[in-house]
């Protein structure tokens, strides 16, 4: 597995850091041979502000950036200049592009992807059926594995287009707030296999075979099957699908090769993964679930990042703050705020020794995965500012 | 249809409830728990799961994602689509767990409505259970929610009083709220793709009893910028969907440690004299490096006053909705050492239970 982005034992010093490699940020963004970072992780752990400050920092250094963003909260989106969601790259304003850099940012509309794939790979006729048949419609507005497709699909395409014309040589994605981090990689493939599928091809028996004249073609088995559906699905919907999967049988290889594409672009040492987590168990836990099948599914890690962690200055424990708090409160104070302030002290310790300990789990029981850690912030980040602040606490 | 399911009056704006006024508090037998991602809306079911548990009731906490969040949570073995006891509550309550499984749920359904016992292996064989619960859009959800609507409805004993339901209440901890109102509004999802039929049939049934008053969709936020929004979103996408908006719980509160008289003293800048008078305590309390000492906690303070700002800003756009809102407190311990007990109990004190 490629980490080459490691520094193998360093910590930085004076925290109180476990010892594990450190996620080399500006290492990554350096090198011209990684063309795609993908940000994945469970929902609320920062994903798309991660992508936002990474495709600065990179185009801040020089690299010619395309930012894709799912599902952006309003105001960071207003802050990258995505007023509409349509599809197309556009500018960032605010940018240091000394460097020679350059950065664009873009929204997933999925189902105008979805639509561009169809009117590609089919021939006009073909694709108005497709595109005005009433399950096509569900499925490309609201399957719930779509999103995650087609932001695969725009990849894909961003990846062509960047090798076409060198407009950018890095793009980072930002991944689809899933069920679970693991959709957006099983997605694809679902529905490839779905629409390559022995279902598939039942379904499509009686539309080929012409009007109920399937009755006596097909098996046994498979009239069986249809009579079932059709009393649990209504033969309506069931007529739907039937024309849907017949309108589609042109770009049947197309969809498995496709998915097979991606998958294999994910695989590529021009791509890196990196795992967003928050320094919460169940954050943390995701994102070693994450790790692992990255390792199953040979794709390259670059390492995790874990956001909003509490950090404390100074070398005072939480046990000898509220020690200390406690014999002043006993004594005579020169200022009553001296004792909360220590209090307050106590508390952010705690937490800081919680972020610790579960960081510390991680670690053990993910050894070699390098890591970075990005301190709590006190307001919320929607603006350039607040993403190159992010993006210098990325790179530690 | 079930004649109760009558639908849900407009309560109107409630402030300052007890154990009796909280809207809903009374015949609510469905809680959907929602909340934008990260804000911890599997710890708030469970621990509002625990809160009625802990009134006596039998209680079934249901999750449908597929993440196993509850197991996490009680540290129990993962559960399956089987419902599984949790714990008995000395109370005489119990608290039962169930991972709902689209396949499983599907091919109960087939069995329970048309005797299928071999066909449904047969549709598994072809890979139309596959697309049922995967790829055809809507119908994952109608069966997910299908098997709740199921155990709401479930009636049990042959007592002098005739059969009454399994579960006293059924807490659900639901899908995010950017997901939650297409979740619900299995009606609308499935006249996508079905306009009549049995599926249509079963997600009318389903309808009618997420909007009577007999369901309380609960929000989860944290006192930010984004969760709040998503709540407001949510709360504005439920009620135009018609489903019963119930409590927005305010997860993770700070607690503000600091006293007025500190606020005042620290607000716009430590001065002199306190930095001078709190480095002369540290030292005195034998702390080392007093002066350095000072800076990080003034630094601190500032940094805190600024998140207490910021909650207060948020805290007030969540008052404006005029809804119930409970507090639960950031623990700093997190949920290990019966952390989940103590938010239980704030449900309880605060007259959510």
């Amino acid at each position: 597995m490629a980490r080459a982005t490691t520094q193998a034992g360093s910590t930085k010093p004076g925290s109180t850091r476990p010892a594990g490699p450190a996620l080399d940020i500006d290492a990554l963004l350096a090198d011209p041979g990684k063309r795609i970072i993908v940000c994945c992780g469970s929902g609320g752990v920062g994903k798309t502000t991660t992508a936002a400050a990474l495709g600065l920092r990179a185009a801040e250094s020089g690299r010619r950036v395309v930012v894709l963003t799912i599902d952006p909260a309003l105001r960071l989106a207003q802050s990258l200049g995505l007023t509409a969601l349509d599809n197309t790259p556009r500018p960032v304003s605010g940018i240091d592009t000394s460097a020679g850099g350059s950065m664009d940012a873009m929204m997933l509309d999925m189902k105008r992807t979805f639509d561009e794939v169809v009117e590609q790979h089919a021939t006009p006729e073909k694709a108005q059926q497709i595109l005005s048949n009433p399950f096509y419609v569900a499925v490309s507005s609201s399957f719930a594995g779509t999103q995650e497709y087609m932001a695969m699909e725009k990849l894909g395409q961003l990846r062509a287009q960047s090798a076409a014309d060198a407009r950018w040589d890095l793009i980072v994605v930002d991944t689809p707030p899933s069920r679970s981090a693991l959709d957006f990689l099983d997605a694809p493939k679902r529905l490839g296999s779905f629409l390559d599928g022995r279902f598939i091809r039942i379904l499509m028996a009686p539309a080929k075979a012409g009007g109920r004249a399937y009755l006596k073609a097909a098996t046994a088995t498979i009239s069986l099957a249809m009579t079932v559906m059709t009393r649990v699905l209504g033969g309506e919907l069931l007529r739907d699908v039937q024309t849907f999967v017949a309108a589609l049988d042109t770009m049947f290889g197309g969809f498995r090769e496709r998915a097979d594409q991606t998958y294999a672009l994910l695989q590529d040492d021009e791509t890196a993964f990196v795992v967003v987590a928050s320094p919460d168990r169940d954050a943390l836990r995701e994102a070693a679930f994450f790790v692992e099948r990255l390792a199953t599914e040979r794709m390259p890690l670059a390492g995790v990042v874990v956001n909003r962690v509490q950090m404390v200055a100074g070398a005072l424990s939480r046990g000898r703050a509220e020690d200390a708090a406690d014999a002043l409160d006993a004594g005579s104070a020169a200022s009553s705020a001296s004792a909360d302030l220590l209090r307050l002290h106590a508390d952010l310790a705690t937490s800081a020794d919680r972020h610790q300990g579960a960081i510390a789990r991680f670690r053990t029981a993910n050894p070699g995965v390098a890591l970075t850690q990005v301190p709590t912030a006190a307001r919320d980040i929607h603006d350039v500012e607040g993403l190159r602040t992010v993006g210098a606490h990325l790179a530690g | 249809m079930d004649p109760t399911l009558s639908p849900v009056a407009d309560t109107g704006p409630t402030y300052g409830f007890g154990v009796s006024d909280f809207p809903g508090a009374q015949g609510v037998r469905l809680h959907i728990v929602t909340g934008k991602g990260g804000t911890g809306k599997t710890t708030v079911a469970a621990a509002l799961g625990i809160a009625l548990a802990g009134q006596g009731r039998k209680v079934l906490l249901a999750e449908v994602e597929d993440r196993q969040g509850i197991s996490q949570t009680f540290d129990v073995p993962p559960l399956s689509h089987t419902e599984t006891l949790i714990f008995d509550d000395p109370s005489g309550g119990s608290l039962w767990g169930m991972a709902v499984e689209p396949k499983s749920a599907l091919l109960e359904y087939l069995h329970k409505f048309y005797k299928l016992g071999r066909a449904g292996s047969l549709l598994e064989k072809i890979g139309a259970i596959d697309f049922a619960t995967t790829i055809a859009p809507g119908l994952r959800d109608v069966l997910l929610i299908g098997k709740v609507y199921e155990a709401v409805g479930r009636r049990e004993g042959r007592g002098r009083h005739g059969k009454t339901p399994t579960y006293d209440a059924v807490v659900l901890d639901a899908p995010p709220t950017g997901r939650v109102a297409r979740f619900l509004g299995v009606n609308e999802e499935v006249a996508e793709v079905a306009r009549m039929g049995p599926i249509k049939g079963q997600a009318d049934s389903i309808t009618a009893m997420l909007k009577s008053r007999i369901t309380a969709v609960h929000i989860v936020t944290l006192l930010e910028e984004m969760p709040v929004q998503e709540c407001l979103d949510a709360v504005h996408d439920l009620t135009a969907n018609g489903l019963p908006v119930g409590a927005i719980i305010v997860n993770q509160v700070r607690d503000p440690i600091l006293e007025d008289k500190d606020l005042e003293a620290l607000s716009g800048g430590a001065s002199a004299r306190l930095r001078a008078d709190v480095a002369a305590d540290l030292a005195g309390a034998g702390v080392p490096d007093p002066k350095g000492m000072t800076d990080v906690l003034l630094d601190e303070a500032a940094a805190h006053l600024e998140r207490l700002d910021l909650q207060g800003e948020q805290d007030q756009r969540i008052q404006e909705q005029g809804r119930a809102v409970f507090y639960l407190p950031a623990l700093a311990d997190g949920l290990e050492a019966g952390g989940i007990r103590v938010l239980a109990d704030e449900l309880h004190v605060q007259g959510m239970v």
